[in-house]
């Protein structure tokens, strides 16, 4: 295992644009088997997905009247999110959780602990953020940085899989 | 079969068997071998799997009554 560490490791980009909370299962179940297989994993959340690395508490902080009602609105955080299908103002995702736990099947909120353990690196889009209104400081600790297209790109490029979920 | 450490993952579904096993073997030494009691299907192709990419070694995998053992040596 120490030489294959000490190879060049292969890498895993996954690009996490929604928000909902059954994409944003498979996207960590994915980070989190690539890191486990000894792959070199980036997340890049943008426009919806960064609600899934929000704080679960606190306000936003953004500012402006707009921005302030789109956060108010567009909330946010792991403990939030909702289902892209039979979300039954949220009586669906309730049901589905109860089911995930019924498996033992991790949370997201807990897939993004293990995640940051396991070495995946968490990388919040900047422009999204500048647009939706979104500080640094709205998100969790284990995200590592704000970054950009061309920080997605360049990863994507040395990528042996990509994903957009 | 013979094992060095063993690892109960019943109960639990994709991906934490992997996951798990991923840690454990991490705390091994190098030839031992780890014994993964599993009552998830999907690790019949996912133990291999993980095993061919990270170049540990499936040594086998016994069935009975619905569990399934999986040998992992560790390279």
């Amino acid at each position: 295992m120490a030489e294959a560490e000490a190879e060049k490791k292969e890498k895993l980009t996954i690009v996490v644009f929604s928000g909902d909370l059954d994409r944003a299962l498979a996207a960590f179940m994915l980070a989190t088997t690539g890191a486990s297989m000894g792959m070199d994993v980036t997340m890049f959340f943008t426009f919806w997905g960064l609600n899934v690395i929000k704080k679960n508490e606190g306000g936003i902080g953004s500012k402006g009247l707009m921005r302030k009602m789109l956060n108010w609105m567009n909330r946010g955080g792991a403990k939030r999110l909702t289902l892209s299908k039979f979300n039954m103002m949220g009586l669906g995702t309730w049901m589905m959780k109860r089911l995930m736990k019924d498996v033992n099947m991790p949370s997201v909120e807990e897939f993004i602990k293990m995640a940051e353990q396991m070495g995946v690196k968490l990388i919040a889009c900047n422009t999204s953020c500048g647009v939706m209104g979104v500080p640094e400081k709205a998100f969790r600790a284990e995200v590592a940085s704000l970054a950009g297209a061309a920080y997605f790109l360049s990863e994507a490029r040395d990528s042996k899989v990509v994903l957009f979920v | 079969m013979n094992a060095d450490k063993t690892l109960d993952c019943v109960g639990l579904y994709c991906p934490m068997p992997i996951v798990k096993t991923a840690a454990k073997i991490k705390e091994m030494k190098p030839g031992e071998v780890l014994e993964v009691v599993a009552d998830d299907k999907g690790i019949k192709l996912d133990m291999p799997a993980w095993c061919k990419s990270t170049g540990n070694e499936c040594l086998g995998i016994e069935e009975s009554g619905g569990e399934y053992k999986v040998y992992v040596k560790k390279k």
